[in-house]
């Protein structure tokens, strides 16, 4: 699903990513480690398409819109509620029964009480909540996620735990962290990234 | 359909973001009222009606520049415009749903404006203006939401959309204000052709200013 042969990046002078060779197959899981400024989250941005390689190729076997990508911001406005962002996501990525699965997801993250405040007064582990609804509501065929577990508390890494390894059965994933023992009943190749 | 319902839910996203911050459009109505009061005292006593209404297009462009520089902070905010870029709809969807928005703010500020132009300069507001304004408007609105686009990736952005949409405005305020001041013909074909022009241009390009 995922093929990379001697994929570079670079900033201007900066080069960020050098000779990244990476296969995931259909249905894999497959985990990057780094230390920071390894290029993890510009690997994952390559994948799905946000950045273009400088060199190299790389070819994502799924379409844009079957990809669920979870980056280190959120990606929802902090000006409208938690609903209000997940059914304008809902609409555009044109997710049947919308506001029954909206209802689910938001349920199962523990965000149904807090589905009308804006999400500008959220935590920072609401916000991971909710960007993890984001990525999930089109049960996409790719999940692209940037260290998942960011600022989840005990009972949010227990619902992503039982999430992912539901997930893991439909799905391929392609995973950056820094906690890599975390993905280990779940990882089926492991890739470390070096500056 | 499908193309409409998302440049439908996307601008109405925008609106709602604005009733809710409120951080676009009242700075736009006091910038031109206060532009406007600025120029009625600087223009003579029995100024004349062109310069009158030369003022009116100065204050309306750069009204409309204030609005376009915070066309997509939201979406600067969070990195939104990623979620957004990311979704399987079209992308132009996105730049339609904001440019419709735009159009909005800039015709509420429009609706609060040209009454106080007419209190301030008595030029003799006619259907022509009227005409003028609202086909400017949609130019003012097609091209300056795509270079808002474009700048809202720079870090240099307050300098940058000025910088790329002002000379872009110029054959808009050449229409804008030869329709108000000469009556329609060339004026209202001009910006006719120029609304339709550019409104392919930006609806076919801004694929490219939101990917890398």
């Amino acid at each position: 699903m995922i093929r990379a042969r001697a994929v570079e990046k670079r900033y201007g002078d900066e080069r960020v990513l050098r000779g990244i060779d990476l296969d995931v197959e259909r249905g894999g899981f497959a985990v990057v480690t780094g230390a920071n400024g390894s290029g993890k989250t510009t690997l994952l941005r390559l994948v799905v398409g946000l950045a273009q390689p400088t060199a190299g190729e790389l070819e994502v076997g799924v379409p844009r819109g079957r990809l669920g990508f979870l980056a280190h911001e959120p990606l929802v406005y902090r000006e409208l509620t938690a609903l209000e962002n997940l059914d304008l996501y809902g609409r555009l990525y044109r997710v049947p029964e919308r506001r029954e699965r909206i209802g689910m997801l938001l349920e199962r993250f523990r965000l149904w009480e807090a589905r009308r405040q804006r999400v500008g007064s959220f935590s920072r582990g609401m916000l991971q909540r909710l960007a993890l609804c984001r990525a999930f509501l089109h049960e996409p065929d790719l999940y692209v996620l940037d260290e998942p577990f960011t600022a989840l508390d005990a009972e949010g890494a227990e619902v992503l735990d039982r999430e992912l390894a539901e997930r893991r059965e439909r799905g391929t994933f392609l995973v950056a962290t820094h906690a890599p023992a975390r993905f280990d009943s779940l990882a089926t190749a492991q890739m470390a990234l070096v500056r | 359909m499908s193309y409409l319902s998302d440049v439908a839910a996307l601008a109405r996203k925008d609106l709602r973001l604005e009733l809710r911050a409120r951080d676009t459009l009242p700075a736009m109505l006091l910038f031109v009222i206060s532009t406007l009061v600025v120029f009625h005292f600087t223009l003579p006593q029995g100024g004349s009606r062109l310069a009158a209404f030369g003022l009116l297009w100065v204050a309306l462009v750069f009204t409309a520049l204030l609005g376009l520089t915070r066309c997509f902070a939201a979406e600067r905010e969070g990195e939104v415009l990623d979620g957004l870029v990311l979704a399987p709809s079209d992308r132009s969807a996105i730049w339609l749903g904001k440019a419709i928005a735009m159009l909005v703010f800039l015709v509420a500020a429009e609706a609060v404006a040209l009454p106080a132009f007419a209190l301030f300069f008595d030029p003799g507001i006619d259907g022509r203006t009227l005409l003028g304004v609202a086909l400017a408007d949609l130019g003012i609105c097609t091209v300056g939401t795509l270079l808002a686009g474009m700048a809202a990736a720079s870090r240099a952005r307050e300098l940058l959309l000025p910088l790329l949409f002002l000379p872009l405005a110029i054959p808009i305020v050449i229409g804008g204000v030869g329709t108000s001041v000469a009556g329609g013909g060339r004026y209202v074909e001009l910006l006719v052709l120029y609304d339709a022009i550019f409104a392919i241009i930006c609806w076919a390009s801004f694929e490219y200013v939101v990917t890398e």
